[in-house]
């Protein structure tokens, strides 16, 4: 069971507001985070994973304490160890494809299976600059995958993949998923895009105070 | 601060701290035999203070301009700060950084006021090339001067020439 109690200011053009979220969700499930642009979708997953710290909250994960605002506990990012797909990919323009794997994990038979799965084999010798967005979007989450993740954050990850590709690596990343008993947090704009993947939760972080 | 003072009062107040008549100066004499004042380690260590600003700033604005998401992707992949810098900020800063280098380096090369300050002007010891340029003309004695201010010349300006050329090899046509 993941708990999520959380309070997080937002500073935006409209002026302030607040990103509440309280809810439970089972472990082991796929949620999808909707809501419109600048309501915290983003800041909602980091807050998980540990990069942006809220005003109050509690996150519980399995009965470990991840957060507590009032008793002062924070786990780093480095101890929650959240894979996570940035928006912006985040890929490191110095390592080519095999490396971007070999830096989150030792494992060679699981770098080449990710590598199998994201159709990215032949391009393990490449850096980011020389791959496509869909090439380097699916980097993103294979990279994020590396560190077998309790909980996977993703946001917008489908977002520069064509039709056949998104269908093809979201029958795959099921599969994953069920393997590694991952709980993923899938931000998506698009309600449709995400149905193949057996959502089990769904927020939408539009509706305010949300509860 | 050394950005902005002139290098002959930095000088002084480096020649006052590491005096070995009283204060850091004299301890370190007496305690570690090392002594700061008119020798090549006081050469080095006042060269490292004056530059240092020349070297960090670039250095920062680098760092400043890389996505901060490439750092944040390294922390939840378990790394540490010290990895994430070693590993995915330094080697992405490698132009500002090379650029950085070459041209502290050069500047000091050149440098004159704090050097003559804390070192003096000891030959074969703390005597330096543009302190030698300045020996020679005050001696009259221009073929020297000539000669220590075209080897300056032709190794500084292969300096800028490698920073350019680097750069330029290493930076894309933003519409590549």
């Amino acid at each position: 069971m993941i708990s999520i109690d959380i309070e997080k200011k937002l500073k935006g053009y409209g002026g302030q507001q607040w990103l509440k979220v309280k809810r439970d969700f089972a472990t082991g499930g796929i949620i999808q985070i909707h809501g419109p642009s600048g309501i915290g979708k983003t800041t909602f997953l980091k807050i998980i994973a540990g990069l942006i710290q809220p005003e109050k909250g509690i996150i519980k994960v399995d009965d470990v304490l991840w957060l507590d605002t009032s008793a002062k506990i924070s786990l780093s990012p480095q101890k929650r160890k959240t894979g996570f797909v940035f928006q912006d990919y985040a890929l490191f323009p110095n390592l080519n494809v095999q490396q971007h794997l070999e830096y989150a994990t030792n494992d060679k038979e699981w770098i080449q299976r990710l590598l199998h799965i994201g159709k990215l084999e032949t391009l393990s010798t490449h850096k980011p600059e020389y791959l496509s967005g869909g090439q380097q979007q699916r980097l993103a989450i294979l990279r994020a995958l590396a560190i077998k993740p309790q909980i996977l954050l993703m946001d917008e990850p489908f977002s520069a993949l064509d039709k056949q590709m998104k269908l093809e690596l979201i029958v795959e990343l099921k599969q994953l998923f069920s393997e590694l008993a991952s709980t993923a947090f899938i931000v998506s704009h698009n309600l449709q895009e995400l149905e193949n993947l057996d959502l089990t939760d769904f927020i939408d972080l539009g509706k305010a105070n949300f509860y | 601060m050394p950005l902005v003072l002139p290098p002959s009062v930095l000088g002084f107040y480096l020649l006052v701290a590491f005096s070995p008549q009283h204060g850091v100066g004299k301890w370190l004499l007496e305690t570690f035999n090392i002594q700061f004042v008119f020798s090549f380690q006081g050469l080095v260590l006042a060269s490292v203070i004056y530059s240092m600003p020349f070297m960090i700033g670039p250095v920062r604005s680098a760092l400043q301009q890389l996505p901060k998401s490439l750092a944040q992707a390294s922390y939840t992949l378990g790394k540490t700060e010290w990895q994430t810098f070693r590993y995915v900020l330094l080697p992405n800063i490698k132009p500002s950084l090379f650029t950085a280098i070459v041209l502290t380096f050069a500047h000091t090369l050149g440098e004159f006021g704090v050097v003559l300050m804390i070192g003096g002007n000891i030959p074969g010891i703390t005597r330096v090339a543009s302190i030698a340029v300045y020996d020679s003309v005050e001696n009259m004695d221009y073929a020297s001067a000539n000669t220590y201010s075209l080897i300056l010349f032709g190794i500084t300006f292969m300096m800028v020439m490698s920073v350019f050329i680097y750069n330029k090899t290493q930076t894309k046509s933003p519409l590549e």
